[in-house]
C-alpha cells in the first residue's frame, strides 16, 4: 500500500467514524428523545380516539371509500401494531440506550470522583461556603472535619495540595445510578414489549405466506396456509368453548381477520357459570376447565374466573367473555302474511334452517340465545354488554328472563335481525311479547309489542291476523258492519250501499296490513282532496270512514273472540282489558306493515349450552418487562429522592491561624440543601470551637459567612 | 414537620437513624403496630395473605409518614377514632337514620357533605387571609384544610362499613367508582397540598390549590344530586381483585400532584406579572420557591404516577390477560405520564424555567383531567367507570 493510499484509506475510516459520531449524536440527542416522547403521544392519542380493530367494512361505511383508503394505508385502524407504530418505539429504545451508553462513563465518573482538584476561588465562588479563622492545629481542624462529615452521612477523601489539606465528599452517589436505571428500565421494557409484540406474525403477513382468514370459520376449516404452529413466538388470541366441548387451538385477530394460532394441549370446558347479585348485576363468571396434555399424567381441573386465571407451561388462561355455545331451540313459527298453520320448527344457535311460507322463501339464521336478560329499569333498551370485562354496569336492574336473537335472510341476501323475548313483558300494565326489528348490526332495536292474551299466549292476536288476511272474513265482517250502519237506509238499493261501504272497508283494511294507519289516513285525505265536496262534508266522510275501518276490524276482533271463548254473539261481553287487547292489537297490525315479515318465531322450550370465552395469551417478553418495571420504580425514586451532594473542606495553615473553608452542591433541591448545609457549618463551627477551647482555653474561631 | 435544617442538626449529634428517634416516634410506631397487631388478630379469619400484606404495608408507610410529618400523628388518630366510633353506632343502614352523630356528622353522605361545604369554606378563608394578609384568616384556612381532608377521609372509610352492610357480598374498598374517586382525590389533593404548606411555611398557596379541590367537589355534589351515583353497587367481577386496593391510590397520589403543580403554575404566572415591589409579590412566595416547589409536586406525582401505572399494568396482565392492550385509559395513563417526562427532562437537562414549564404544568392538568375523566366520557373501553 502506498503512503498516498493510506492517507486516503486512513481519511476514509476517519469520515466513516465521524459519520457513526454523527448518527449516534443524533440518536442519543435530548432534541430526539423529546420528539419521540411527542410523537409518540399523539400516535397514541390518535389510537384512543379512532375506534381501534373494527371490522373494515364498519370503517368504510364511517369514512367513505377515499378516506377509508387513506386511514386504511396508513394503519390507523391497528395503530398500535401499525409497522411505523413499531418503528417509533425502536427508535425511541435505541435513543434511550445510546443515550444511557453514552452517559455511563461520566455516570461512572461522577460517582467515584471525589473531585479533589477545585481551587479556594472556585468553593467560594459556590453559594455554599463558610470560612472560619481558627486557633487549632491543623490536624485538630481536619479531625473535627472529619467527624462532622462522618456523622452527616458523608464518604470523603483527604488529600494534601501543597500546605492545604483538602476534604473532598459526597453522598446520595445512587442518585446518578437512578438515571442509569431509569433508562435502562425503558430500554428493557421496550426489549420485552417488542418481544411479545408478535413480530413473527407480522412479517410473515407481510411476506404473504400467512394467509389472513376474514370470514367467520370453525377450527376445522382454517386453511393449513392460516395456521400458526404451536412454539416459541408470543400471541394473544380468543377462543370461544362451548360447554362439552374442546378446543386445541386460539384465534389471533390480524388487521381484518385472524389466523389460528395452534396449542401443544386440548382445553375442555366442562361448565360456564354466571352468578348473579340479588340486585341483577352479574357477580362472576367462572368456567370449570380442564387441560389435556400429554405432558400430564391425568387432565389437570381448575376453575378460572376473571382475575383469577390459569398460568399452564407459559401460557396463561383468562376468563374474557362468554356467549352462546349452541342452545337448542323450539320455535313455533306463525305466518304473518296469509292463511297458514302455525309450525314448530327446531334448530341450535349458530344454524340455519330454510323455510317458505306462504310461497316466500326465508333462511332463519339463528344468532344468540341469552338465559337472561338484565335490564336496566330506568330507561334504554340497555342490552347490557356480554364482557365481563366491562366496568360500566349500573343502576337498577330486572331480569325478563330468556331471549334469542336471529335473521331472516331473503334469496336476494339481504336480512333484518330480530330480538325476540320468551316470556310476554309486563309493561304499562298490560303483557306483550317484545319483537324488535333492526336492518343493520349499528342500529338499535325496534320493538313491536304483540299483546298476549288472557293465557299470556299470541293466540288471540295471531287469530285476529289470521281473520284480517283471509278476504272471505274480512268481507263479511266489513259488510256486517256496513249493515248495521246503514240501519236507516231501508228498502230499494240499500244492499247496493252496503257493498260499496264494505268494499270501502276492505280497502282499507288492505292499506292498513300494507302501511299501517298512516297509510290509511293518507288515503282518506287524498280520497275526498276535491274541489267539488266542500270541508264539511269532508270532514263527515272521512269521519264516516274511520267509523267502518274501526267497526270492521271491531267485528273482526269480536268473531275472534266468539271462537276462542266459545260463546254465542250475543253473550260476548267485553272487558275492559278486552277493550285494552284491541286497541293494543291494532297498534301491533299497524307496526307489522313495517315489520315486513311472512313470519314470527315464537320460542316455546330451549336447553341452554353456553360457551366461554377464553383469551390466551404467551408473552415470553412478560418477565423482561416484568424486569424493567422493577427497574425503573426503583430508579425514579432514587433519581427524585436522593439527591447527590458534595462538600469541600480545606484547612490551610497560617502562621498564627489555620483557615478552614467549607463549600457544597447539591444537584437537587438547591433550597432544601441550604439548610443541610447550614446544619453542617454550624456543627462544624461548634466543633472547631470547642477544639479551640481545648488548645488555649479561649475563643478562637472567626467565621464568615458567604 | 422537621426542616431538613433540624433534622441535619439532630443528625449530627446521633450516627444511626434509630438513635435519631425520639420517643415519641417511638411511640407513635408502637401505637400504629399494636393497632394493626389488634385489627391482624380480630380480623384473621375474613383476610386473605393479600389482605393481610396490605394492612402490614400500610401500617409500615404510615409509621414512617408519622415520622416524616408529626400533623399525621395527630390526624391519623382523629380520622381513625372518628371512623370507629362510626362503624360502632352502626350496626345496620337504618341507623343512619336515627342515630345523631351518624345522621349529622359521621355517615358517609354526612361526612361526605361535611367534606363539600368545608373545602370551598377553607378557599375562601385562604383567600380572605391572602388579600387582606390577616395570618389569623389563613390560619382558620389550615385548619378548615385540615378538617375537610378528615371529614372525607372518614367518610370514604364509613362507606366502606356501609358497602359491607348493604351485604356481605357487597363490600369493598370505596374506590371503585368515579364517585369515590373523587372524594379520594379531595382528600389526597389536600394532603398533599397541607404537607407541602408546612414544609415551606406559606398560607399564601392555600387559595390556589384549594380552588381546583373546590371544583373537584363541585363535579362532585353535581353528579351525586342529578345523577345519584352516591348510592353503593356491587363490584363488577372485573374490579374484585386486590390490586384495586393499591393501584387506585397510587393513581390518586399522581393526579393530585398534578393538580396541585397546575395550581402552583398559575400562582407562578400571576406572581411573574406582578412587580417585584408591589402588593401581590409580598403575597406570595418568591419566584425560585415556585419553581421549586413545583419540580418537587411533579416528582413526587410522577414517581408514584410511575409506580400506579405499573400496578395498573401488573392487574390487567392478570384480569385481561396482557399488561399492555393498549386500552383508552392505559394509552392515556402513557400519554400523561410521556407528558410529564417530557417536562423533568426540559428542566433537567436543558434547564428550562420560568413560564413556560408554569404553563406546561398548567396544560398538564389540563392531559390529566382528560385521562382522568374524559376517557370515561368520550372514549368507550375496558375502564369506564360508569358514564356521566
Ligand atoms: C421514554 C423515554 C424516557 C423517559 C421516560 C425518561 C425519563 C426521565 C426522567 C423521569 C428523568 C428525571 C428528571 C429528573 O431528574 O428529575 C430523566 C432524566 C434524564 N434523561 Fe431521560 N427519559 C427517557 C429517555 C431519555 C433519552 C432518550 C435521553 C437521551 C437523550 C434521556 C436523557 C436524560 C438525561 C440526560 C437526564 C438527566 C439526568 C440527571 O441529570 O439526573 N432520557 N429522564
Amino acid at each position: 500500500m502506498s503512503a498516498d493510499e493510506a492517507e486516503r484509506d486512513g481519511r476514509r475510516k476517519r469520515r466513516r467514524r465521524s459519520m457513526l459520531r454523527i448518527i449516534l449524536e443524533f440518536l442519543g440527542s435530548m432534541r430526539l428523545a423529546i420528539t419521540l416522547l411527542v410523537v409518540l403521544a399523539v400516535a397514541s392519542v390518535i389510537g384512543t380516539v379512532l375506534q381501534q380493530n373494527e371490522p373494515y367494512a364498519d370503517y368504510r361505511i364511517e369514512f367513505g371509500g377515499f378516506w377509508f383508503e387513506v386511514f386504511r394505508v396508513l394503519g390507523l385502524y391497528n395503530v398500535y401494531s401499525a409497522s411505523w407504530f413499531l418503528a417509533i418505539l425502536v427508535f425511541l429504545v435505541v435513543s434511550t440506550l445510546v443515550c444511557v451508553s453514552r452517559h455511563i462513563p461520566s455516570v461512572w465518573r461522577e460517582m467515584t470522583r471525589y473531585r479533589d482538584h477545585l481551587r479556594i476561588s472556585s468553593l467560594t465562588a459556590l453559594r455554599n461556603h463558610r470560612r472560619w479563622q481558627v486557633d487549632v492545629s491543623a490536624s485538630a481542624a481536619s479531625s473535627a472535619i472529619s467527624n462532622v462529615l462522618t456523622r452527616a452521612g458523608y464518604r470523603q477523601r483527604t488529600g494534601d495540595r501543597g500546605e492545604t489539606r483538602v476534604t473532598a465528599a459526597m453522598k446520595g452517589r445512587a442518585n446518578r445510578l437512578g438515571y442509569v436505571m431509569t433508562h435502562l428500565a425503558i430500554v428493557i421494557i421496550g426489549v420485552g414489549a417488542l418481544i411479545d409484540a408478535n413480530l413473527g406474525v407480522k412479517w410473515r403477513t407481510h411476506l404473504g405466506d400467512l394467509e389472513v382468514v376474514t370470514a367467520n370459520r370453525s377450527m376445522s376449516q382454517m386453511p393449513p396456509d392460516s395456521r400458526l404452529p404451536s412454539g416459541t413466538s408470543s400471541f394473544r388470541g380468543t377462543v370461544y368453548i362451548a360447554e362439552g366441548q374442546s378446543a386445541g387451538g386460539v384465534f389471533l385477530p390480524v388487521r381484518d381477520g385472524h389466523v389460528l394460532q395452534d396449542l401443544p394441549f386440548e382445553i375442555a370446558l366442562q361448565d360456564f357459570r354466571i352468578s348473579h347479585y340479588d340486585s341483577g348485576q352479574p357477580k362472576s363468571f367462572e368456567s370449570d376447565l380442564v387441560i389435556r396434555d400429554e405432558a400430564l399424567d391425568d387432565p389437570l381441573k381448575r376453575t378460572i374466573s376473571v382475575n383469577d386465571p390459569l398460568h399452564y407451561r407459559g401460557y396463561a388462561i383468562y376468563q374474557a367473555d362468554f356467549n352462546d355455545g349452541g342452545s337448542r331451540l323450539d320455535m313455533r313459527l306463525w305466518p304473518l302474511s296469509g292463511p297458514s298453520d302455525a309450525t314448530i320448527i327446531e334448530g341450535r344457535v349458530g344454524e340455519q334452517i330454510e323455510v317458505t311460507v306462504n310461497g316466500t322463501q326465508r333462511t332463519i339464521e339463528l344468532i344468540d340465545f341469552s338465559l337472561f336478560n338484565v335490564r336496566p329499569e330506568r330507561g334504554g333498551d340497555g342490552a347490557p354488554s356480554n364482557d365481563p370485562r366491562d366496568v360500566d354496569q349500573r343502576g337498577e336492574f330486572r331480569n325478563v328472563g330468556p331471549s334469542f336473537k336471529y335473521k331472516l335472510r331473503q334469496p336476494s341476501g339481504e336480512a333484518r335481525e330480530f330480538h325476540n323475548y320468551l316470556t310476554p313483558l309486563r309493561l304499562d300494565g298490560a303483557s306483550y311479547y317484545l319483537s324488535g326489528v333492526r336492518t343493520s348490526p349499528g342500529e338499535p332495536f325496534r320493538y313491536l309489542r304483540i299483546p298476549a292474551d288472557r293465557e299470556g299466549s299470541p293466540a288471540l292476536f295471531m287469530a285476529l291476523l289470521d281473520r284480517l288476511n283471509q278476504s272471505a272474513q274480512v268481507r263479511n265482517a266489513a259488510q256486517e258492519t256496513a249493515r248495521q250502519l246503514l240501519k236507516q237506509y231501508q228498502g230499494e238499493g240499500a244492499e247496493t250501499l252496503v257493498k260499496r261501504v264494505a268494499g270501502t272497508a276492505e280497502g282499507m283494511i288492505k292499506r292498513l296490513r300494507r302501511g299501517g294507519f298512516s297509510a290509511v289516513e293518507q288515503h282518506l285525505a287524498s280520497q275526498f282532496d276535491s274541489d267539488a265536496i266542500d270541508d264539511q262534508r269532508r270532514e263527515t266522510l272521512v269521519r264516516f270512514s274511520r267509523t267502518v275501518l274501526q267497526r270492521t276490524l271491531m267485528q273482526l276482533y269480536r268473531d275472534s273472540l266468539i271462537s276462542e271463548r266459545d260463546v254465542a254473539s250475543a253473550a260476548l261481553k267485553l272487558a275492559q282489558r278486552d277493550r285494552r287487547f284491541f286497541a293494543d292489537a291494532l297498534e301491533a297490525i299497524s307496526g307489522l306493515a313495517a315489520y315486513e315479515e311472512p313470519f314470527w318465531l315464537q320460542l316455546k322450550t330451549f336447553e341452554h349450552i353456553q360457551a366461554s370465552g377464553l383469551q390466551i395469551t404467551r408473552s415470553p417478553g412478560k418477565d423482561i418487562v416484568y424486569a424493567g418495571f422493577g427497574l425503573l420504580s426503583g430508579g425514579v425514586f432514587v433519581m427524585f429522592y436522593v439527591p447527590h451532594r458534595r462538600m469541600w473542606a480545606l484547612v490551610i495553615p497560617g502562621s498564627d491561624s489555620t483557615e478552614v473553608v467549607l463549600a457544597g452542591v447539591s444537584n437537587r433541591h438547591p433550597g432544601a440543601f441550604g439548610g443541610e448545609f447550614s446544619a453542617v457549618a454550624e456543627a462544624l463551627e461548634r466543633e472547631l470551637r470547642a477544639a479551640a477551647n481545648e488548645t488555649n482555653g479561649g475563643p478562637g474561631v472567626d467565621g464568615n459567612d458567604a | 414537620m422537621a426542616t431538613t435544617h433540624e433534622a441535619m442538626l439532630d443528625r449530627l449529634q446521633r450516627r444511626h437513624w434509630w438513635q435519631r428517634l425520639s420517643a415519641s416516634d417511638l411511640c407513635w410506631a408502637v401505637v400504629v403496630a399494636a393497632a394493626a397487631m389488634v385489627a391482624l388478630v380480630r380480623y384473621r379469619a375474613p383476610m386473605n395473605g393479600y389482605d393481610t400484606a396490605i394492612l402490614v404495608a400500610t401500617s409500615l408507610a404510615l409509621i414512617a409518614l408519622g415520622w416524616h410529618w408529626r400533623a399525621i400523628r395527630v390526624f391519623t388518630p382523629v380520622v381513625g377514632g372518628a371512623s370507629l366510633f362510626a362503624v360502632m353506632r352502626y350496626p345496620d343502614l337504618a341507623a343512619a337514620q336515627t342515630d345523631f352523630f351518624l345522621e349529622y356528622l359521621l355517615a358517609s353522605q354526612s361526612a361526605i357533605m361535611w367534606m363539600s361545604a368545608l373545602f370551598p369554606a377553607a378557599t375562601l378563608a385562604y383567600g380572605v387571609g391572602l388579600v387582606t394578609r390577616h395570618e389569623f384568616s389563613a390560619r382558620v384556612g389550615t385548619a378548615l384544610t385540615w378538617t375537610a381532608v378528615g371529614a372525607g377521609l372518614v367518610g370514604l372509610l364509613v362507606r366502606w362499613w356501609e358497602s359491607y352492610l348493604h351485604g356481605p357480598d357487597i363490600g369493598h374498598i370505596p374506590v371503585s367508582n368515579l364517585y369515590e374517586v373523587f372524594i379520594l382525590f379531595a382528600v389526597i389533593t389536600g394532603l398533599i397540598y397541607l404537607y407541602y404548606e408546612a414544609a415551606y411555611r406559606t398560607r399564601a398557596l392555600g387559595v390556589f390549590v384549594l380552588t381546583v379541590i373546590s371544583a373537584a367537589v363541585g363535579f362532585l355534589l353535581w353528579y351525586h344530586f342529578q345523577r345519584g351515583a352516591d348510592t353503593i353497587e356491587p363490584l363488577v367481577p372485573a374490579l374484585q381483585s386486590y390490586w384495586m386496593k393499591i393501584h387506585v391510590p397510587a393513581n390518586f397520589i399522581g393526579y393530585g400532584a398534578f393538580a396541585m403543580a397546575a395550581m402552583l403554575g398559575v400562582a407562578y404566572l400571576v406572581r411573574h406579572r406582578a412587580s417585584d415591589d408591589g402588593p401581590v409579590a409580598a403575597r406570595l412566595p418568591s419566584l425560585a420557591q415556585l419553581d421549586e416547589l413545583m419540580y418537587k409536586v411533579i416528582a413526587l406525582g410522577f414517581a408514584f404516577f410511575t409506580v400506579a401505572t405499573i400496578l395498573g399494568s401488573l392487574w390487567a396482565a392478570e384480569a385481561w390477560g396482557g399488561y399492555w392492550s393498549w386500552d383508552p385509559k392505559e394509552t392515556w395513563a402513557l400519554i400523561v405520564w410521556l407528558n410529564y417526562a417530557g417536562w423533568l427532562h426540559l428542566r433537567f437537562t436543558k434547564g428550562l424555567r420560568g413560564r413556560a414549564m408554569a404553563w406546561w404544568a398548567i396544560i398538564g392538568l389540563g392531559v390529566t383531567t382528560f385521562a382522568f375523566l374524559g376517557v370515561n366520557i368520550f372514549l368507550s373501553g375496558l375502564h369506564s367507570y360508569g358514564e356521566l
